[in-house]
């Protein structure tokens, strides 16, 4: 077995097992559906159903690390097969930036106590995985001239850690806007939703994560410039590429002085944040597909 | 309504008016609004062409799409990002962010200079709060002052009471970020007014001299003396292009290395010269942005005179480079002659025409046309040479067919009516070599630099104030803390405000004898966090 196939292999696992992943974060999800909290007066069904929810849940946080195990052994060994940083082409950005989202919610797991984010992480990576081993493979190739660069490492990956931040910091946003949706309901007291922390610790880690990644987009988006003035003989161009990452940018921008502006302050901020995702994912994949540029890279 | 209340309403003199949008411009709200439209505005530029970047694709699309260029042409949206809205919408957003900070910045600066703000009187007014009786033996405010010391507080001590801040460098990296902003604009500005960029097409054994005649394109800004451009010589000795043959990315471009010699105040050097590693000469770099083939053709004339020798540099059209030039003999007698056509590296000839399969040159062809007319008069006007004007000029035909000519390399045709022959001789490379001078560059980059610490001051470091006190009442003595938070998103808060308590009263285990109106609260959020 070479080690590209080891490296295809290790991929399509991570894809399935994160979809087993998602089956068992919607069975946590599920098994409290219509169930109250109660706080005295525990039968032993009550008890038991609990049981069965978190066994649920721990279950998935397993098959997550599982996948994440077999993921990071994708992107190696598609560097070692490649013998260069696995960055050129779609199929590696889009593998990455997974194994980079994957890799912060499971930090954020131990430190903060993520495993709500669960089902949503496991979907999107499900479905970057999903799509990057279908639609967007290409077998190792070496990189074209203008990749040859410092700068392609430092860009890509605080680009990468960055778009990770911001995906983490978007599910939570959206389990956030499903829990407040669910308190305008009357139903706050009943289900899965019920048994998260407060809306403001769900809106306090949404606000974290994206405050985490906002300094290190600047960055890889003044990282790109600087290379692009290596590469190209101009620091911005406005190449639908650039133009995009600012308008990201300026959009997280608007996400953080919402959130500091009376009558922009929560829900608001939060569709905000969730348009910037809009804008980031638009940028890292629409741009290539549909617009002309200079990041059209070969194959994807 | 509306009208009672505007007849109500005192007329605004100018001055008022002035400040009232001044108001308005300077509010959060107005810069949020900008901020978005910005967003918005820049969209249009990554979906029509744009000319500074594709003025070919500009042309192309306005043929295309006649009915809606006859919206995009008068807004500008083929330069989306010099036109008057767009400046429009950044200048107003700098002007909102100026007025926004300045004041700021004076308050700020007053601020630091200032200590921390003095007890309140209700301590149980505040986010958080504690209080706990002061025992005989309690190590009181000294504690509580090492307490905050040693949690890096900058501290105030009144008779009764201690006040505390930490995080003063927020608002300064707030400030230093927006400021950082602005100073990236300005050093756009200058890169952009005192900044030229020129390109040159160069064959391989050729070169090219930085002045004002030699470049085939020249941007530059208002105040730059185009004729007193850096004097030196960039000379392109060989040129080496490789490409993908393999299965995978078949045809993608591997390598280019470009081999110069610079010749710069009577002193040369030779360098290598990459795509992501330009030369530097004199200050000014020198990059490599774009490469193409030229034609070594020979076209004799009528009279059997060589009347042109040399490369022809022709234009890629896509990927495998098949590319168009015009090949012009205006010196040939008695009839002048041109040619216009295609190159094609590795050609052939299938149902979708002559064109090219590889970008190498594995089977280099010519596919032209020929031209002929009277001489025309020298006017001294400068000529594209990559299109034909073919006015005064008729198509050579040839058996009743317009004639076609497709030599390989070394071949030979011979126009009818003994009107002349060409040559195919060979091919070489041409790089396209661009000069640029951006000395604002490093302001640019420097202040982003900056803007990125002031963030990162800005987003990570959370103000807190805390405060204690310790009162005398008709119940004995006890101490008061309470804290507040300046940012939103902090956490610990209630930790810190017990430990303070904890420290002037001397109890290792603070919950022991806290007031418990915040304990609920508290509780809730822990359990939150499970």
């Amino acid at each position: 077995m070479t080690t590209e196939v080891l490296s295809n292999l290790a991929m399509v696992t991570a894809a399935v097992v994160y979809l087993l992943a998602v089956v068992a974060h919607a069975a946590e999800w599920a098994s409290l559906r219509g169930v109250p909290v109660l706080t005295s007066e525990q039968t032993e069904t009550y008890r038991t159903t609990l049981a069965r929810s978190n066994y649920w849940g721990r279950l998935g946080v397993g098959l997550t690390m599982i996948a994440a195990a077999s993921h990071v052994v994708g992107v190696v060994s598609r560097g070692i097969a490649a013998e260069r940083a696995p960055w050129g082409n779609m199929y590696e950005f889009v593998t990455t930036l997974m194994l980079f989202i994957v890799l912060l919610y499971l930090i954020l797991l131990r430190k903060a106590h993520l495993r709500w984010l669960g089902l949503l992480v496991n979907l999107l990576l499900t479905l970057g995985m999903g799509l990057a081993v279908t639609v967007l493979y290409v077998a190792v190739a070496p990189l074209v001239p203008a990749l040859h660069s410092v700068w392609f490492i430092i860009h890509i990956v605080a680009a990468s850690i960055a778009g990770a931040a911001f995906n983490v910091g978007g599910l939570a946003t959206i389990v956030g806007l499903l829990k407040a949706r669910s308190e305008r309901r009357g139903t706050a007291q009943v289900g899965y939703l019920a048994r998260l922390p407060s809306l403001e610790r769900l809106d306090t880690i949404a606000y974290r994560a994206h405050a985490f990644g906002f300094p290190l987009w600047t960055f890889a988006v003044a990282a790109g410039a600087i290379w692009a003035e290596f590469a190209w003989g101009r620091f911005w161009g406005w190449d639908p590429k650039e133009t995009w990452s600012l308008v990201t940018w300026v959009i997280y921008a608007g996400y953080l002085h919402a959130r500091a502006t009376a009558g922009w302050k929560g829900r608001r901020a939060a569709i905000i944040a969730l348009i910037g995702l809009v804008s980031f994912w638009f940028n890292f994949i629409g741009v290539n597909l549909l617009l002309n540029g200079l990041h059209s890279y070969a194959g994807i | 309504m509306a009208s009672t209340a505007t007849q109500r309403a005192p007329a605004l003199g100018a001055g008022e008016m002035l400040r009232w949008f001044w108001t308005q411009l300077t509010s959060m709200r107005t810069a949020l609004i900008l901020l978005f439209l910005l967003a918005l505005a820049a969209i249009p530029g990554s979906i029509v062409p744009q000319r500074s970047s594709s003025p070919i694709r500009v042309n192309d699309f306005r043929e295309a799409h006649p009915n809606l260029d006859r919206i995009y042409q008068p807004l500008g949206v083929y330069d989306v990002y010099t036109s008057p809205w767009f400046s429009a919408i950044y200048l107003l957003l700098f002007a909102s962010l100026i007025g926004c900070i300045l004041p700021r910045i004076r308050q700020h600066v007053r601020a630091l200079r200032t200590p921390p703000p003095r007890v309140p009187a209700r301590l149980d007014r505040l986010p958080e709060y504690a209080g706990a009786a002061a025992a005989s033996t309690a190590p009181g405010l000294t504690a509580a002052h090492a307490f905050l010391k040693g949690r890096r507080f900058l501290v105030a001590r009144s008779e009764n009471g201690i006040s505390a801040e930490r995080g003063r460098w927020r608002e300064t990296g707030n400030l230093l970020f927006h400021t950082s902003l602005i100073f990236v604009l300005v050093g756009v500005a200058w890169s952009n007014l005192y900044g030229y960029k020129g390109s040159a097409m160069v064959v391989e054994g050729q070169g090219f001299s930085n002045t004002l005649t030699q470049f085939d394109e020249l941007r530059a800004g208002a105040f730059v003396d185009t004729n007193a451009l850096e004097p030196f010589t960039v000379i392109l000795d060989s040129f080496t292009v490789s490409f993908e043959t393999g299965e995978v990315q078949r045809g993608a471009a591997r390598q280019f290395d470009a081999e110069v010699t610079v010749v710069d105040g009577g002193q040369r050097r030779k360098e290598l010269l990459q795509v992501n590693h330009p030369v530097r000469v004199v200050g000014r770099s020198v990059h490599l942005i774009a490469h193409g083939y030229a034609a070594q053709v020979t076209i004799r004339d009528g009279d059997g005179r060589v009347a042109l020798s040399g490369p022809v540099i022709f234009l890629p059209q896509d990927g495998n480079f098949s590319s168009a030039g015009v090949i012009k003999a205006p010196d040939a007698r008695p009839e002048r002659l041109a040619f216009e056509g295609f190159f094609l590296p590795t050609a052939v000839v299938d149902d979708r025409g002559p064109r090219s399969v590889f970008p190498d040159a594995y089977n280099p062809e010519l596919f032209l046309n020929a031209w002929t007319g009277p001489p025309k008069k020298e006017t001294g006007l400068p000529e594209n040479v990559y299109s034909l004007d073919t006015s005064g000029l008729e198509p050579v035909q040839l058996n009743g067919d317009l004639a076609r000519f497709r030599p390989k390399v070394g071949e030979h045709y011979t126009l009818p009516d003994q009107m002349g022959s060409v040559t195919f001789d060979g091919w070489s490379r041409w790089a396209k070599l661009q000069t640029s001078s951006t000395p604002g560059l490093w302001l640019t980059v420097g202040s982003i630099a900056a803007a990125i610490v002031g963030l990162c001051l800005s987003l990570f470091i959370r103000p807190r104030r805390l405060w204690i006190r310790l009162v005398q009442d008709n119940d004995g003595a006890r101490f008061e803390a309470g804290g507040l938070d300046r940012a939103d998103a902090s956490t610990g808060l209630a930790e810190d405000v017990r430990g303070l308590l904890a420290a002037a009263v001397g109890d290792p285990s603070p919950n022991s004898d806290i007031d418990r109106d915040h304990a609920a609260v508290r509780n809730q959020e822990s359990e939150g966090e499970q």
